[in-house]
């Protein structure tokens, strides 16, 4: 017995500082450690479209800050359009890597997974903190590519590496957006600002980030396919665990082509290849091969970087976006008080779309120079996608239809999320087809649409799961009033920066540039773009108002019992917060699907996964899959 | 009882590992059950499983440096094939070699024979690091010959895998020291010895992966050109 004992208490209870908070083995801390990088991050990403915003509306500006901060990038405050675009890759690189891929999935999933499957833990503890601990180094490595690209002074700090490392070009980070396209990201100095160290660091942090997020991967998959507790068969998992898994193997199965590509980005920069660069380049006035700054390549191919990088990065956008889909239904469920409508069609709606995503990545290339035949199998595949997200939309609303909703903050941030998912869908109908994209292409209607569909659904459903999971995590409500303050004016401020987007893209304006004030054709669009950005500024300045919250419910908010939604799953039959091997070393028996509300007969209107119940309730033929 | 769950009840039978179809009656979570729950080959099936996900990564990664290698091979002008150092011969051979002999540390393993284990695994980290040692004197070879990474893309591409090859083997190599280490170390308990074994079926099963790999690449870089 004592053999099989030592399997529950895995790890005993830290009692030091550092193994306790910093370095920790419990899947719970690190959950939280993800959490608040992203909120870091999140908030360096934010002042960056804060700043884009204040240029796009007040081109020549002086802004005493950037004066004193960046004297190069900014002269006499004023931004130069190269220090624009480095925001605009930092911004997405930031976002997208640091915050969309952190928190959803290493930060809540880390969290709730075991507790979700009944598992004491995460099936590798050590390769658990190992892989928060590498993702943290990448994003020490990409605050890095500011400072060393941003000032002149710190540009020097790295060139005994060699000359592409030497930075001090005054943007912040490199140029190249958020997918680093080759030529360009490949040449190094002689390609222009922020294409000196910033870039090389670009590369090396989403390298790092890249095995961070493998690690994390393998975990997820390990984790629930070998430790389930008793009783817990695979669909009686809740949504969200479902969504974590195919998260995670979209995960695993992504990032290493990501990761290849990465290297030979970086080889091509610094040891002299031509993976990427073309033959007879000529940049910045110079031919390659004319000049010992700019050697001589022949034969690369710029289009094999496209390929690489969106290989990786279509399937990035469900990595996002996934996550927020599971806590959705799950939080949907809960609050309209009914079983989730077709479990089994949204658990195959989620394979579907992860599946799907894999095959997709062309839509992203329309106006690389592609086959017509092939631009036409990557449209109907991306329009395929459609189906499966209108599973899951139909479902959502189904488990809404005739429900008695509670309305908490948690509630309506999923609805938000089920908004906003429609709403920046539809126009990937849109943008899916080539022929419509060949026009849209690179202009603010791709802007506005992946942004309310990848970014903004995906923060909503991080608003919801942190609305929702607060309670369990800290053990105090995280403050309702101010959450639904918060929750109205982000839902109608993300409508109003985004909505005029679309508009602004079908009129013709161009993504990435750092103003439109000379361009004739978009004069009249100016009022919208000064709406764009007073919206913007209000709805970031609510932002902090949570940031507020959320330290202020830590130590003050309301005290909550251990399940206080009264919800059904796993994570709701423990202390809150849980103990360190979440189930006080009696793992629970799991006995019924995870959506079990509004049970006729039974003493309250939902029965635990855990309750036993009699067999007259379930003879009533009322469960979680069958309307 | 399977009758409660009316719809779950067909598909608990597909499951695999996940929990008992017909789940004792004893309500919540008591002692017995969670312990009971947790039988030590199940604990340790875990190695195995965490192996074959992240093979499944790394072979990710090679197929995308395997595509980008057929595709710069095939859009450009400017490709010309190295002759193959002959070294790359005799690497073939260790690695094949020490895969035979993991192989067998992992069958003396099995039949609970320690000392022959952890000598059959010394064994086979000697073999691993000739191969590494033989496929760094291929290089040298060739740098020798003048060429390097960025004389042309075939040679980037031999230098890049071989090198990211060698890395994982390296890795390979470190889990075999580890794998020793705690062979010198007595098993006492059911779970010990479990553990033990799934960490030698883990390592045995990278280890004939990264041989298969190289045999992979060796192909790709000397038929494909």
């Amino acid at each position: 017995m004592s053999a099989v004992h030592e399997g529950v208490h895995r790890h005993p209870a830290p009692t030091g500082f550092i193994r306790k908070y910093i370095f920790s083995v419990d899947h719970k801390v690190i959950g939280i450690q993800y959490i608040i990088l992203a909120l870091a991050a999140v908030l360096v990403g934010m002042i960056m479209s804060l700043l884009m915003r204040l240029n796009l509306s007040w081109p020549g500006t002086s802004w005493k800050i950037l004066e004193t901060l960046f004297p190069t990038g900014a002269p006499g405050g004023v931004m130069t359009p190269e220090f624009y675009l480095s925001l605009v890759t930092m911004h997405g690189t930031i976002m997208v890597f640091f915050v969309l891929t952190t928190a959803p999935q290493g930060g809540f999933g880390n969290y709730f997974l075991p507790i979700q499957i009944g598992a004491e833990d995460m099936a590798f503890p050590v390769l658990n903190m190992m892989s928060f601990w590498v993702t943290f180094v990448g994003f020490i490595v990409i605050l890095l590519a500011i400072v060393i690209e941003g000032n002149q002074t710190a540009g020097e700090w790295l060139s005994f590496l060699g000359p592409s490392f030497v930075g001090g070009s005054g943007t912040v980070g490199p140029i190249g957006g958020w997918t680093g396209y080759a030529p360009l990201s490949a040449l190094g100095k002689v390609a222009g600002p922020g294409q000196g160290a910033g870039m090389n660091l670009w590369i090396i942090s989403i390298a790092i980030f890249c095995v961070g997020s493998l690690l994390g991967a393998l975990n997820f998959i390990t984790t629930l396919l070998n430790m389930r507790t008793k009783g817990m068969s695979l669909m009686r998992m809740p949504l969200t665990c479902w969504a974590w898994f195919t998260t995670a193997v979209l995960a695993l199965l992504s990032f290493p082509v990501l990761l290849g590509g990465g290297i030979l980005l970086l080889l091509d920069r610094i040891a002299g290849t031509s993976f990427f660069i073309p033959g007879g380049l000529y940049v910045s006035g110079l031919l390659s091969g004319s000049n010992p700054n700019f050697p001589l390549h022949t034969g690369g191919s710029p289009i094999l970087w496209q390929h690489l990088f969106w290989f990786f990065g279509h399937p990035e956008v469900y990595i996002a976006i996934l996550p927020g889909m599971g806590a959705t239904s799950h939080i949907l469920a809960t609050f309209a008080r009914k079983p989730v409508f077709g479990y089994r069609a949204m658990v195959f709606a989620i394979f579907a779309i992860g599946l799907l995503g894999f095959f997709v990545w062309g839509h992203h290339m329309f106006i690389s120079g592609m086959s017509p035949y092939s631009a036409v199998a990557f449209s109907i595949l991306t329009l395929s996608i459609g189906v499966p997200s209108a599973v899951k939309t139909f479902n959502w609303l189904g488990t809404l239809w005739g429900a008695r909703i509670r309305f908490t903050t948690a509630m309506l941030f999923a609805l938000g999320f089920v908004s906003l998912f429609v709403a920046g869908g539809i126009s990937g109908l849109i943008l899916g087809q080539s022929s419509l994209d060949l026009a849209m292409h690179d202009t603010y209607i791709v802007t506005g649409h992946f942004h309310l569909v990848m970014g903004v659904a995906s923060i909503f459903g991080m608003f919801a799961a942190l609305y929702f999971w607060f309670p369990k995590m800290f053990g105090r409500y995280l403050g309702e009033g101010i959450g639904k303050f918060h929750f109205w004016v982000t839902f109608i401020g993300v409508y109003a920066i985004f909505m005029p987007m679309h508009v602004m893209g079908i009129a013709g304006m161009p993504r990435r540039y750092s103003q439109f004030t000379e361009y004739e054709f978009l004069k009249g669009l100016h009022p919208l773009v000064l709406f764009v950005s007073v919206a913007a500024i209000i709805t970031i300045s609510v932002q902090f108002l949570f940031y507020f919250n959320v330290i202020w419910s830590l130590f003050k908010g309301k005290k909550a019992g251990d399940n206080p939604w009264e919800a059904t799953t796993l994570e709701w039959n423990t202390s809150s917060p849980p103990p360190h091997d979440n189930f006080a070393g009696i793992l629970p028996t799991v006995y019924r699907g995870p959506y079990e509300f509004a049970v006729p007969g039974a003493p309250n209107d939902y029965m635990m996964q855990t309750d036993v119940g009699s067999e007259e309730i379930s003879d009533n033929g009322h469960n979680g899959h069958k309307h | 009882m399977a009758t409660m769950v009316t719809s779950t009840k067909t598909i608990t039978k597909k499951t695999t590992g996940g929990g008992s179809k017909f789940p004792g009656p004893n309500g919540n979570g008591s002692k017995r059950n969670g312990n009971e729950y947790r039988e030590p080959d199940r604990d340790a099936n875990r190695y195995r499983i965490g192996m074959w996900v992240a093979l499944a990564s790394i072979a990710m990664m090679f197929t995308a440096l395997s595509s980008a290698y057929i595709v710069r091979a095939g859009s450009s002008n400017d490709w010309q094939a190295l002759s193959m150092p002959r070294l790359l011969i005799l690497s073939t051979g260790l690695i094949l070699v020490s895969s035979a002999a993991i192989e067998t540390a992992r069958r003396k393993l099995k039949a609970t024979l320690s000392s022959e284990y952890s000598r059959w695994l010394l064994i086979t980290a000697a073999l691993g690091l000739a191969f590494l040692v033989s496929q760094f004197l291929a290089w040298r070879q060739l740098v020798r010959q003048g060429i390097y990474v960025s004389s042309n893309p075939h040679s980037s591409f031999f230098y890049l895998l071989t090198a990211t090859h060698a890395v994982h083997l390296f890795g390979g190599l470190l889990a075999l020291s580890f794998l020793w280490f705690r062979s010198r170390r007595p098993v006492h308990t059911k779970i010990e010895t479990a553990k033990r074994q799934a960490g030698a079926d883990a390592v045995t099963i990278y280890w004939h992966f990264m041989d298969a790999l190289w045999i992979y690449l060796f192909l790709l870089l000397f038929l494909w050109r």
